[in-house]
């Protein structure tokens, strides 16, 4: 069962900001096909009974005391960056794409 | 560009349409650290000084709930009158935006903390007006971008952009109205109050700062059009950049009265976002939204479910504090207010002022004399709202204090509070400074008293003669010559003694 088509996996590429070529769908959404139908054999067990499970632990409310501790300092956070200014990560122009 | 809108007369918009209205508000948490990291929650600090893995986004770092947070969520729930969830979980929102740094906003998705409520909220007249609230769900803030190269600091033609991550990852709540479509003519100011009370509320729940010029609170306004007789709701637009709540009232104005224009002349609403122009009073098309946004949310793995018991839950609503609404009704009947003087008093923003300087000590008289006359003035000479003056009710209960110890007269006390207004400390730091404190040492008044008597010795024999009320023209001349730093009261019974009249 085909469920992907190119235009989707085109429409994705977008999103993740990746750029893919023409072969690269064809193949990719081969693959992706591929791994949704594996994916989709869960289905074919799983009864109405048994709710989507998105945490593998029985866990919750697990939180953390509203309390201040030590971070970073800002030489720190902004030792990897590409380009700094004014003690501020410098980004290019970001409305380049939209407009 | 397109040709700027024409806009239709208002009235005119009401005899062809209803207004649908829908109203989200983002409020960042006064907590102490962030959301999911333990890096300080705090205004207006160096860039990039409060930041961690966690919410740069570091590859690896895990998040952790703040718990006061969630409490927060769940108060604000219960104040609203909303159900709260018995499970709910947090979701990735993906975009990418440089304001960002995970590529995610964790956020909640289809399984909000609380959902269902509703706020009712006093309009003008004093009318009631229920506003249904669809949910409220918790989520973090984003950094703060600033652009170089642009117009105006403008994001359009800018060469670059700026990033500071210190609110990144700060507590954020956002409470969705359900459609509001029974407003009328009265959508505006229902959109205004509305959020006038969600603010009020929130701030006597302390649970943030709600200053909307500060960004705390914000208003992002959908306003639609149905025609008269139809049911469909028309396509709607969002007005983000509404920071005040007078910007509010006009932004949904003007939409209905734009959106009425276009739909008259047979064209399309176009859904986008628009931004609001506090100068101007107009809305301009921001980005355009064709394609449904596409945000591929999906469950966080990296934190577990938030299943509030019930007992947590009614120990939560233990803590609510009095509601706005209730302590209106309290005030009305402690203090003798027709609706009328109440309903000035809310407008004004003064009531909640003047019932903190009550519980500091002053009575309410004179507190409602401070907030109502003087300070109402500074405020509107400042041409900001009353409860942004930077003075505190307790300090205004200090000056009244002050005044009724005798140690300061009415004119001492403006000079007092004025101080207080121009950041130069509380009242009794402004009284040390200046040296304002009144003058009672009688060794001193009784030389100004005799000096004032001889230098008008026709009303002096008046007095003498048992004609007291002469006394007054001599209490000005030692007010006057004291520079009015003197107790009047005390100055007269001087003036009375030195004339054999006591
Ligand atoms: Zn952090």
């Amino acid at each position: 069962m085909s469920t992907i088509s190119r235009d989707e996996v085109a429409h994705l590429a977008g999103l993740a900001r990746l750029a893919v070529s023409e072969e690269e769908l064809e193949k990719f959404s081969g693959q992706l096909d591929v791994i949704l139908d594996a994916v989709a054999r869960v289905g074919e067990v799983a009864a109405d009974e048994i709710p989507p499970t998105s945490h593998a632990v029985p866990v919750t409310n697990v939180f953390r005391n509203d309390e201040v501790r030590e971070g970073l300092s800002r030489e720190q956070a902004l030792r990897s960056a590409p380009a700094t200014e004014e003690n501020r990560f410098r980004v290019p122009r970001i409305l380049n794409e939209e407009a | 560009m397109t040709a700027v809108a024409e806009i239709m007369d208002y009235d005119e918009v009401l005899r062809n349409f209803d207004p649908v209205l829908g109203l989200e508000v983002h409020v960042e948490l006064s907590t102490a650290t962030k959301m999911f990291c333990g890096c300080a929650n705090e205004f207006g600090a160096e860039p990039n000084t409060r930041v961690c893995p966690v919410c740069l986004g570091m590859p690896g770092a895990l998040p952790v709930v703040n718990g006061t947070a969630v409490e927060s969520a769940i108060r604000i729930g219960l104040a609203l009158n909303c159900q709260v969830a018995e499970w709910c979980r947090f979701a990735r929102k993906n975009y990418f935006y440089p304001d960002m740094p995970k590529n995610f906003q964790t956020s909640q998705y289809d399984e909000p903390i609380v959902f269902d409520g509703h706020l009712d909220v006093v309009l003008d007249d004093g009318e009631t007006f229920r506003v249904g609230i669809e949910r409220a769900h918790m989520e973090e803030d984003t950094g703060k971008s600033s652009h170089v190269g642009g117009a105006a600091g403008r994001i359009h033609g800018a060469e670059h952009s700026l990033l500071d991550y210190n609110r990144a990852g700060v507590p954020l709540i956002e409470i969705v109205t359900k459609p509001i479509t029974d407003a009328g003519e009265r959508a505006p100011e229902v959109a205004r109050a509305y959020v006038t009370a969600l603010r009020d509320l929130l701030r006597s729940m302390g649970v943030s700062d709600v200053r909307m010029d500060q960004g705390s609170l914000r208003c992002d306004a959908n306003v639609s059009l149905t025609p008269k007789g139809s049911t469909r709701f028309g396509t709607r637009t969002e007005t983000k950049n509404v920071n005040s709540f007078r910007s509010i009232e006009r932004a949904v104005r003007f939409e209905m009265r734009r959106h009425a224009a276009l739909l008259n002349e047979g064209a399309e609403i176009v859904q986008e976002t628009r931004h609001f122009d506090e100068s101007s009073g107009e809305t301009s098309s921001g980005r355009r939204k064709e394609e449904a946004e596409d945000y591929r949310y999906f469950p966080e793995p990296d934190l577990v479910p938030i299943a509030p018991s019930r007992d947590w839950v009614e120990q939560l609503r233990g803590t609510l504090p009095e509601m706005p609404w209730e302590r209106r009704r309290r005030a009305q009947e402690q203090w003798e207010l027709s609706d009328e003087e109440l309903r000035d008093l809310v407008n004004a923003g003064a009531l909640d002022l003047i019932a903190a300087t009550v519980d500091a000590g002053a009575s309410p008289s004179e507190a409602r004399s401070w907030w109502v006359a003087y300070l109402t003035q500074r405020a509107n000479e400042r041409g900001g709202e009353l409860a942004s003056l930077p003075i505190t009710p307790e300090q205004v209960a200090r000056v009244i204090e002050l005044v009724n110890e005798g140690k300061l007269t009415h004119k001492l006390a403006r000079q007092v509070v004025d101080g207080v207004l121009d950041g130069r400390g509380g009242p009794d730091e402004v009284i040390a400074a200046d040296e304002l404190e009144v003058v009672s040492d009688d060794s001193s008044l009784q030389a100004a008293v005799d000096e004032a008597l001889a230098a008008q010795p026709d009303a002096a024999e008046k007095i003498r003669g048992g004609k007291v009320q002469a006394a007054g023209a001599i209490v000005g001349a030692v007010m006057k010559a004291t520079q009015g730093q003197a107790d009047a009261k005390r100055v007269r019974e001087l003036v009375l003694a030195a004339c054999g009249q006591q």
